[in-house]
């Protein structure tokens, strides 16, 4: 035997305590659903793992007036600081339950155990630290002394990061003051539904959150409510436009976090193999289901072969199977439909005259699965180097000076993110000036933290989500203006507040 | 800015290749200088990732009896004695006195003037690792500082391999490498290497030690290995133990891409030492696995890959014990050497 095909090491589903079916989440209680019941199943085994409730329109309208009772009565009247502690409670109940919820998330989502346990859960925690702290400090969130909240906020998200999604939503609104409807992607309910669990376990009042699941239709009918005051999307760039036409003319606050196709520009003076690392990363974490996902690599035309050749090199040690095992590297695609989008733009690539090398590696009998893929010699005006594959996929192009790098990475109705990597800084920073993307990356990729503020420009959506900028998606200015203070006075003043925090 | 002239270098057969016949230390200077930098981060992230590697059952009891059979047991020490060095050889001999089907470690490393007692001591035990036999290593040219002369380094060299030792252990000149003189610690390895024929025109195996707790950068620990794989290493190895940090899991990564790198130009394979600081077999086998993703598990083999180790064969053996009694024993059940 090779030593290189490491024995199996499963992570245990022992820990896991799954009822064989779930509710929704409405008013701290968990209530069947009006719709018909629908199955959630394992990606990689095609197994049924538990059973879901399906919210329609009426159990919409039950959970938004949950959310508004509960937003009048308890949480918009709650001071910041003890907002704060069911923050903080929330937090250490996510990372007492983090094994829990990896192996959760690995068997729903199909993504590696190595992932949740190492990314998704941790992030989670730290998500919901980060914007406990901030609950009563929102004097200092950009919009002038005593920011409002804005009310109920509709939230729907997507199946790539189900549980750290519903942490970039959850945790700004309600520390900003608002409650909150959420709606879990279809195929991805179950951490949401542990996080209900979470939630009762934290005692946090009735209705401040309530959890709603079921198809696109059940999203629709949330972000059209009419009580709602917020809608916030993560997901597609078609469902944001519509969503965004169903919000226009409304007085609803929109926040959208939509597609990518992000280049990432490897310079020849990049350290080479830390390069190579970095776009691994950037687009086959997650199978390549990542929004910012670094899907078109930009490589200088004098290190194109070398790059290449080491890609492939470094994709050969790629272990691709079964998501519960502690050494799988890449894991299963998250349904069905997903799988044939991706073997559609994949042939499409090919038609349209890329090169097309896969890793060599078994596949699984049962689940989804693609074997990660390079196309090369693709050019601008392939498919594969424009549409969003949102799959292990990776388009290889090439540039001359940096003035094309930054011609051929903006050229893309997207905006999400972007990398660089070269040993020189003045570059670096050049080149970041000019990319119109988000989040730029420089000799990393794919890192996130709940300080730093995520989202895009052009159709990757408009609002920002992480830092004070994510926080202030859920508040506006109160439009009262604190009386102009001389220095002097500001400075007693100061030192006076100095004081009372001493005490 | 003046013309320098071009210093001639000795005419190493791998640098004469890669940078032609004339060979200067101008070219090897280009050379080394242009090689591609290494981002610390990433690096240290790289080996982060393959730390996360579970090695469970059939792949442990296999990474464990590897661990052995590419150990050098070492002892260098002011203090050693011919009665220690026995003691060491019979730890190399018999590592697990109650399971015979243990294997025996590659080879014994010891300080040049004790090669007599080992090989004394080795009997006809005496050999290739890869036939189950067991190797001497002497540390030679001055270690663990370097800081003597070319003609003593040399004679250092040249009696240890006259005793009997297989492989020697030489350290680069650290100052000199720091200073830029880069053609000076090529000259010396060259030397060395040459002072390790003996008389039938064989070579003893040579390692170079780049200490790279000294050389402080990853781009010099780059450029340090390249040097050397040009002046014909053998092996190189990270540390002699002496100065912290020694062998860390981001320098042996390093070192093992360049390693890879060589071979990917040329087909040759350079083996790789790390040795210092590398006590549990859980950290041990972290180096396996970084072995194995990097360069392939081909060179997991005494030819290729070496762990220079005091402590880390009884913490193995305690592993050992567990996987096959299904229990954890303690300190006084593996034997102190």
């Amino acid at each position: 035997m090779s030593f290189l095909e490491y024995a199996p090491a499963p992570e245990s589903t022992a820990i896991l305590n799954l009822k064989a079916q779930y509710g929704l989440f409405i008013d701290g209680e968990f209530v069947d659903g009006s719709g018909e019941v629908f199955d959630t199943i394992s990606p990689a085994t095609e197994e049924v793992i538990a059973r879901i409730a399906q919210a329609d329109a009426s159990d919409v309208d039950r959970a938004v007036a949950a959310a508004r009772r509960s937003y009048e009565k308890v949480w918009s009247r709650m001071s910041g600081s003890d907002r704060g502690k069911y923050l903080f409670r929330i937090a250490r109940l996510v990372q007492e339950r983090a094994r829990e919820l990896a192996v959760a998330e690995s068997l729903d989502n199909g993504k590696p155990i190595r992932e949740t346990r190492d990314v998704d859960v941790p992030l989670v925690a730290a998500w919901f630290f980060y914007y406990a702290g901030w609950a009563d400090k929102l004097e200092y969130a950009g919009l002038g002394p005593k920011p409002r909240s804005l009310g109920v906020a509709a939230q729907v998200i997507p199946w790539n990061f189900p549980l750290l999604m519903l942490a970039w939503k959850i945790a700004p609104a309600l520390a900003a003051g608002n409650t909150v409807v959420i709606k879990p992607a279809e195929t991805t309910s179950l951490t949401a539904m542990l996080f209900a669990e979470i939630l009762q376990q934290a005692d946090l009042p009735p209705g401040v959150v309530n959890i709603v699941t079921g198809p696109g239709a059940t999203g629709q009918a949330l972000v059209t409510h009419a009580d709602v005051n917020k809608v916030a999307f993560t997901g597609s760039t078609d469902v944001g436009r519509t969503i965004a036409r169903q919000v226009a003319g409304t007085s609803k606050k929109l926040t959208l976090e939509l597609g990518g196709k992000a280049a990432n520009i490897v310079f020849d003076d990049a350290a080479i193999d830390q390069a190579v690392e970095g776009v691994v990363n950037g687009i086959f974490f997650n199978q390549g289901h990542v929004c910012c996902a670094g899907s078109r690599l930009l490589v200088q035309e004098n290190v194109h072969d070398e790059v290449v050749d080491r890609l492939k090199q470094r994709l050969s040690t790629l272990r691709l199977g079964d998501p519960l095992d502690k050494n799988t590297d890449i894991g299963a695609i998250n349904s069905a439909a997903q799988l044939e989008r991706i073997r559609t733009l994949s042939d499409t690539g090919e038609n349209e005259g890329a090169e097309r090398w896969q890793l060599d590696c078994t596949v699984p009998d049962k689940g989804f699965w693609f074997r990660p893929t390079i196309f090369t010699r693709v050019s601008a005006a392939h498919s594969i180097a424009r549409e969003e594959i949102f799959g292990p996929v990776l388009s290889v192009l090439t540039f001359r000076t940096p003035e094309e790098a930054v011609a051929k990475a903006n050229n893309t109705p997207y905006g999400l993110s972007a990398g660089i990597w070269t040993e020189k800084a003045s570059r670096m920073l050049a080149l970041a000036d000019r990319l119109r993307a988000g989040v730029i990356w420089a000799n990393t990729f794919n890192k996130f933290d709940p300080a730093s503020p995520f989202g895009g420009y052009k159709e990757s959506g408009y609002g920002r989500e992480g830092g004070r900028q994510g926080l202030t998606a859920y508040l506006e200015s109160s439009g009262w203006q604190a009386p102009i203070e001389s220095s002097a006075a500001s400075s007693r003043s100061g030192r006076k507040a100095r004081k009372a925090v001493a005490k | 800015m003046t013309i320098e002239h071009p210093v001639a270098l000795a005419p190493a057969d791998r640098a004469v290749r890669l940078l032609g016949s004339d060979l200067t230390e101008k070219a090897l200077r280009l050379h080394l200088e242009g090689l591609s930098g290494v981002d610390a981060v990433g690096l240290e992230a790289r080996a982060a990732g393959l730390s996360t590697r579970s090695i469970k059952a059939s792949s442990k009891a296999w990474a464990l009896d590897t661990i052995i059979r590419t150990c050098d047991l070492t002892t260098l020490e002011g203090a050693d004695t011919p009665g220690k060095v026995r003691s060491l050889v019979a730890k190399a001999v018999t590592p697990d006195a109650t399971d015979p089907s243990t294997p025996r470690v590659a080879a014994v490393c010891v300080y040049g003037d004790m090669v007599p007692y080992a090989v004394e001591a080795l009997g006809a035990l005496h050999g290739d690792p890869e036939l189950g036999l067991v190797s001497i290593a002497a540390v030679a040219t001055a270690f663990p500082s370097g800081r003597a002369s070319l003609a003593i380094k040399l004679a250092d060299t040249r009696e240890a391999v006259a005793a009997g030792a297989d492989e020697i252990d030489m350290v680069i000149d650290r100052g000199a490498f720091l200073s830029g003189r880069f053609g000076l610690v090529f000259d010396q390895i060259v030397a060395v290497k040459e002072a390790c024929r003996r008389a039938d025109g064989s070579f003893a195996q040579l390692k170079v030690i780049l200490e790279t707790g000294e050389l402080a950068t990853y781009d010099n620990v780059r450029r340090a290995s390249w040097l050397a794989i040009l002046a014909g290493a053998d092996f190189i190895k990270t540390s002699t133990g002496k100065v912290s940090p020694a062998a860390t899991l981001p320098v042996t990564l390093l070192m093992l891409e360049v390693i890879r790198d060589w071979h990917r130009l040329t087909g040759e394979r350079v083996g790789m030492k790390p040795a210092g600081g590398i006590r549990a077999s859980k950290d041990a086998v972290r180096y396996l696995v970084t072995v194995a993703e990097t360069v392939g598990e081909e060179w997991l083999t005494p030819h290729l890959w070496r762990f220079g180790a005091s402590s880390l064969v009884n913490d193995v053996l305690l592993q050992r014990q567990k996987l096959r009694t299904g229990h954890y024993s303690g300190p006084d059940y593996v034997t102190v050497d």
